[in-house]
């Protein structure tokens, strides 16, 4: 009971203040603005190279987008702590640390999956793409394992943050790794080989090509076949997190480290 | 003399600093490459992708100079406020804008290695040669470009001084920006009610005078509507940021948002 106590309320009260509740005007500007702004550039762009339709271009950035809180709030949740000099408060506590951690990604999930619902919808309007109902629940899905994929690399970068001092960097670089090699805005088979290779082990590469196929109303088959995919390289990448996090977390221990990077 | 020295000290400072910092230097050059090459990788899948990508190379690398300035300008004063020194900034003798200006021209100044770097990444990359009509007036149009980005980030500035995530403001203005600005699209494309709003962006002029003496166009009329603008907000951000600067000394806020 106490485990689950501590994934959830933990988590939420660990998610709260990540974004600084007194002023909840932040939200606007990072997860509304911000990926209608990004689909309507590479829409605009897309459309003054003619090479694809808005459609291709809602679907990829409003994916990605989902990228901001899943890699800077998992970030953040080990930066900040070190930062409010909370984070040996933490990890001196006797608690489990999966339940710990597991419980710092769900809100993260959560706020992805949301920040790209809205950007799919509220984008689709804008750009007037039309979205069919039998399209719903499979983009639902893609969105939604995306945004676990992405919690899943975000766990890393908050492991990292355990050794890194600039937290706000890696999340930034890692998102602009995303938006090229995932192809966000670039059809894969246009993409060089090797970004394409790579592209395959990332997050949100099979989400987004799930979504779009969803789009191009293919069978239900190789939609299904991203979305396990998707899924696989989230559990992947969460267990590497979660090793990380406690690999460092020991050798910050061992070496008095904790508290500086 | 001592405001020139005032400028140039500041500046020389703040881009030092910057040279320091990860994410004001280092980041602050690399981001916008990471949109430029997303950007190039979609006009050379495109049809007319030589030509296409060479106007793509230039609008790509002028967004360097925005991204370095716009969330960093937006959350300057936050900084100052959150590192204790705001309160000394603010009693200095010396106009508060004459303080603010060399610190968003310094990283405007970063935008110029963003510059540098996305014309060598796209000679080096995608083998987009800058063959440039009037290289003089080139060089012109740009430094004009980076002191308007760099009035505008002290216009962002000043305006954001109340916001307490006055970063979030920043960065969600880069890409609207960009857009705007018609760094890679052109403004008739775009919404008929977008264009005012393009033409009182002074980064607007400065785009369309570097794209005009790339092409061998005429030069001289953007760049003194780019002028013309940043000297209009150099005397609004001044006025404003007295404003400011005199309300929360009268209401004992300058240490709060």
């Amino acid at each position: 009971m106490s485990s689950l106590r501590l994934l959830f309320r933990g988590g939420i009260t660990s998610y709260r203040a990540l974004f600084g509740w007194l002023s909840p005007w932040l939200l606007i500007p990072v997860f509304l603005v911000g990926p209608l702004a990004q689909i309507l550039f590479f829409s605009f762009i897309g459309k003054t190279a003619g090479v694809a339709g808005p459609s291709f271009y809602l679907v990829g950035n409003a994916i990605q987008y989902a990228a901001i809180p899943c890699l800077f709030a998992m970030g953040s949740t080990i930066g900040d702590e070190r930062q409010m000099q909370t984070l040996s408060l933490i990890l001196v506590a006797p608690a489990r640390r999966v339940p710990l951690y597991l419980g710092r990604t769900l809100p993260v999930i959560v706020n992805g999956f949301a920040v790209a619902l809205f950007g799919l919808a509220v984008g689709s309007v804008i750009l007037g793409v039309t979205l069919h109902p039998d399209q719903y629940l499979p983009l639902l899905a893609a969105i939604g394992v995306s945004a676990f994929a992405c919690t899943g690399l975000g766990l890393v970068t908050g492991a990292l943050a355990l050794r890194v001092r600039e937290t706000a960097v890696l999340p930034n670089v890692i998102f602009g790794i995303l938006l090229i090699f995932c192809g966000v805005d670039v059809q894969r088979g246009a993409l060089p080989s090797w970004i394409r290779d790579v592209g395959a082990w990332l997050p949100l590469t099979h989400g987004i090509a799930a979504a779009r196929l969803v789009l191009g109303r293919s069978a239900a088959g190789p939609v299904a076949a991203d979305l396990l995919r998707e899924v696989l390289l989230g559990v992947l990448y969460l267990a590497v997190g979660f090793a990380l996090l406690i690999w460092f977390e020991q050798e910050s221990r061992r070496r008095a480290t904790l508290e500086r990077s | 003399m001592r405001v020139l020295r005032l400028l140039g000290l500041s500046w020389f400072l703040q881009l030092k600093m910057a040279s320091r910092s990860a994410f004001d230097g280092a980041l602050a050059v690399a981001y916008p490459l990471f949109f430029a090459t997303t950007v190039l990788l979609i006009f050379r899948s495109g049809p007319g992708r030589q030509k296409a990508l060479l106007a793509a190379v230039i609008g790509s690398a002028v967004m360097a100079v925005w991204s370095a300035t716009s969330t960093r300008a937006a959350f300057l004063l936050q900084q100052e406020r959150h590192l204790g020194t705001l309160e000394l900034l603010v009693v200095a003798p010396q106009p508060f804008a004459l303080i603010l200006v060399p610190v968003t021209l310094a990283m405007a100044t970063v935008g110029i290695a963003g510059i540098v770097t996305t014309l060598i990444w796209g000679r080096v990359v995608f083998d987009v040669s800058l063959v440039v009509t009037q290289p003089v007036l080139f060089v012109v149009g740009i430094l004009v470009t980076v002191l308007a980005v760099g009035m505008m980030g002290f216009l962002l500035s000043v305006a954001s001084v109340r916001y307490r995530g006055a970063w979030a403001l920043g960065t969600a203005l880069e890409l609207p920006v960009w857009l705007v600005c018609g760094f890679l699209v052109p403004l008739s494309l775009l919404p008929a009610w977008v264009r005012p709003i393009s033409w009182v962006l002074a980064p607007t002029w400065g785009m369309d005078a570097i794209r005009a003496a790339t092409a061998g166009g005429a030069v001289w009329a953007d760049l003194g509507g780019c002028v013309g603008l940043l000297a209009a907000y150099a005397v609004v951000g001044t006025v404003l940021s007295r404003r400011v600067i005199t309300s929360a000394r009268a209401h004992a806020t300058v240490a709060l948002a």
